[in-house]
């Protein structure tokens, strides 16, 4: 069960804007989908490592070499809305 | 001279040749195709016109001047909008990015452009990847060119339906839980999932990291082989891709599958599953006994638990890789003004977002919260290793294992919509292989009596055995 007060937790955590029918809504919903959770219960794991990945790929590391960007700091800028003074994003203030 | 866009990749690369047509003719029966088809099935959110004959123009010339140039060069292909593409608009059909133009390509991209690509478009998807019918997208549905009332599936809906609907003669798609192999099923065209790691990550929208892959969708089998040819192999950019060589995959495909063990897990053709669906895939198998290959039945116990595994690891994962979307560095700032930064991120969120999305990032963070980390995604973790045993101890028995990708048909559009967790158990049959990595196959093998619907089954090897799929699958192909 999630009930619409831990809906509206989660939703803070993740930093979403829910409106009150969809708080409603996701509430039912989830609910549902972690209730089917459940099932996970009948598997024993008693002793089971966890995969995180795939690969078998441990310490991946590359060269320490100067590589060509594959666009430039401009092009990166102009994919903002916002406005753009001296090479950097100006946002709200995030302290008043 | 007509109908140059039903043609398959080879039969078209074989006409670029012989110079029976040029590539701008090859171009423009796609995008007249598209134009007039596609406002029925709408599997394009962006027709790249001017570029894509642009683009035809070049590889005629170079083919003109005697250049020697790759298998895929001057063919038209349209890929998923989850992939980078420079200077055109990628959406991931999500509203938080509806006029984002990245700077750069994907990996995959690139290699295709080097490749000599001729791009007609971008296609459709559940937004952000995340769906199973392509329904979960701002741009409206993807209808199947089969039935329009139903759903192309997804999440590449739009480039199956693109490729099935002689759009387009191969597409790009991904595939995290099913996403290539499930819309090939339901549009009838063959799609490649393939091992984890296999093509570059760099450049395509991640959504679960762990699971992501990219592929192809085409008409043939020898299609699929040439153009993941091009795609696969190491890329420095995407740590996740080991250095494992890249065969020539077209070597696989008149093999024959005389001596082959061929593995039908119980699982896939038991509970849950339609009947018909399972008679259609049977009878396709028997033809492989015919060619000489040896059936066994195997046991894949861990099928049932794949779904609920996956809804806590993939959302886990995607919340984490969805929090770069805030509206700041890329994507669409909040309609009305906020109050400080904190709000702004509320508002570009709470409107950038459609609801499948909003619900997986829930529960993703849910899962990954204090008090519920040990008991939901820890448990996941572990099932997963079993899964990943399951296909282990398999491949100890048998070369490949067999079978359905979706338990049932295309559905009608809304029917699942409002339903998530009914949506969330189609990719029952298609996690499994996700989970452990391994490549899979899907070919198109029949079609429902009656709905006339096509059916599709999936052809699974070890990780990095493309090549047994590709072999497998062009035995039935020729059958």
């Amino acid at each position: 069960m999630l009930s619409e007060e831990e809906v509206r937790h989660v939703a803070k955590l993740a930093r979403i804007d829910l409106k009150d029918s969809e708080v409603k809504k996701f509430s039912e919903q989830l609910s549902g989908v972690l209730d089917y959770m459940d099932i996970l219960k009948e598997v024993d794991t008693e002793g089971v490592e966890e995969t995180s990945q795939v690969t078998g790929l441990k310490n991946v590391l590359g060269g320490d070499n100067v590589a060509e960007a594959r666009c430039k700091r401009e092009e990166l800028l102009e994919c903002s809305e916002l406005p753009v003074d001296d090479n950097q994003i100006r946002v709200k203030p995030a302290i008043k | 001279m007509s109908e140059l866009n039903k043609l398959s990749l080879r039969e078209a690369r074989a006409g670029l040749r012989e110079k029976k047509f040029s590539s701008v003719e090859l171009t423009k029966a796609c995008l007249s195709a598209i134009s007039e088809r596609d406002g029925d099935i709408n599997a394009f959110v962006k027709v790249t016109e001017e570029s894509a004959l642009e683009e035809a123009r070049g590889v005629d010339d170079r083919l003109a001047a005697g250049e020697k140039m790759s298998a895929l060069a001057g063919i038209p292909v349209a890929v998923k909008d989850l992939l980078n593409t420079k200077g055109v608009t990628t959406t991931c059909a999500s509203p938080i990015l509806k006029d984002f133009v990245p700077p750069y390509d994907a990996e995959a991209v690139s290699r295709l452009r080097n490749a000599g690509m001729v791009m007609v478009g971008k296609t459709n998807l559940d937004e952000f990847a995340c769906g199973a019918s392509t329904e979960h997208s701002c741009f409206g549905v993807t209808k199947n060119p089969h039935d329009l009332e139903r759903v192309a599936g997804g999440s590449s809906g739009g480039s199956a339906a693109a490729v099935a609907a002689d759009m387009c003669i191969y597409a790009i798609g991904t595939d995290t839980g099913g996403s290539i192999r499930q819309p090939a099923s339901f549009c009838g065209v063959y799609g490649m999932k393939v091992t984890y790691g296999r093509v570059s990550r760099s450049g395509v929208t991640a959504m679960a990291s762990s699971w992501d892959t990219i592929g192809p969708l085409a008409r043939s089998v020898g299609d699929i082989a040439d153009v993941l040819g091009v795609i696969a192999g190491r890329d420095e950019l995407d740590s996740t891709t080991p250095d494992v060589a890249v065969p020539d995959y077209s070597s696989f495909l008149d093999k024959g599958v005389k001596g082959m063990k061929i593995g039908l897990p119980k699982e896939y053709f038991g509970e849950g599953v339609e009947e018909e669906t399972v008679k259609i895939i049977k009878e396709a198998v028997l033809e492989l006994e015919k060619q000489g290959a040896e059936l066994v039945e195997i046991s894949l116990p861990m099928t049932k638990y794949a779904v609920a595994a996956y809804y806590i690891s993939m959302p886990a994962e995607l919340s984490a890789n969805l929090e770069r979307f805030d509206g700041i560095r890329y994507g669409k700032k909040p309609s009305s003004d906020p109050e400080d930064l904190v709000d702004y991120y509320f508002k570009a969120r709470g409107e950038g977002f459609g609801d499948e999305i909003k619900r997986r990032i829930m529960i993703g963070t849910y899962v990954l919260s204090a008090g519920y980390y040990d008991a939901y995604y820890k448990k996941a973790q572990k099932v997963r290793t079993k899964i990943i045993e399951d296909f282990n101890k398999a491949y100890e028995k048998v070369d490949v294992i067999i079978g359905p990708i979706s338990p049932f048909p295309s559905f009608k559009i809304g029917e699942l919509v409002d339903d998530p967790l009914a949506m969330y158990t189609a990719d029952a049959l298609t996690i499994p292989a996700s989970a452990a990595g391994v490549p899979s196959l899907a070919c198109p093998v029949g079609a429902y009596h009656g709905s006339g619907l096509p059916v599709g089954l999936q052809i699974m090897a070890p990780q990095f055995e493309e090549g047994r799929c590709l072999q497998v699958g062009s035995v039935l192909e020729s059958a």
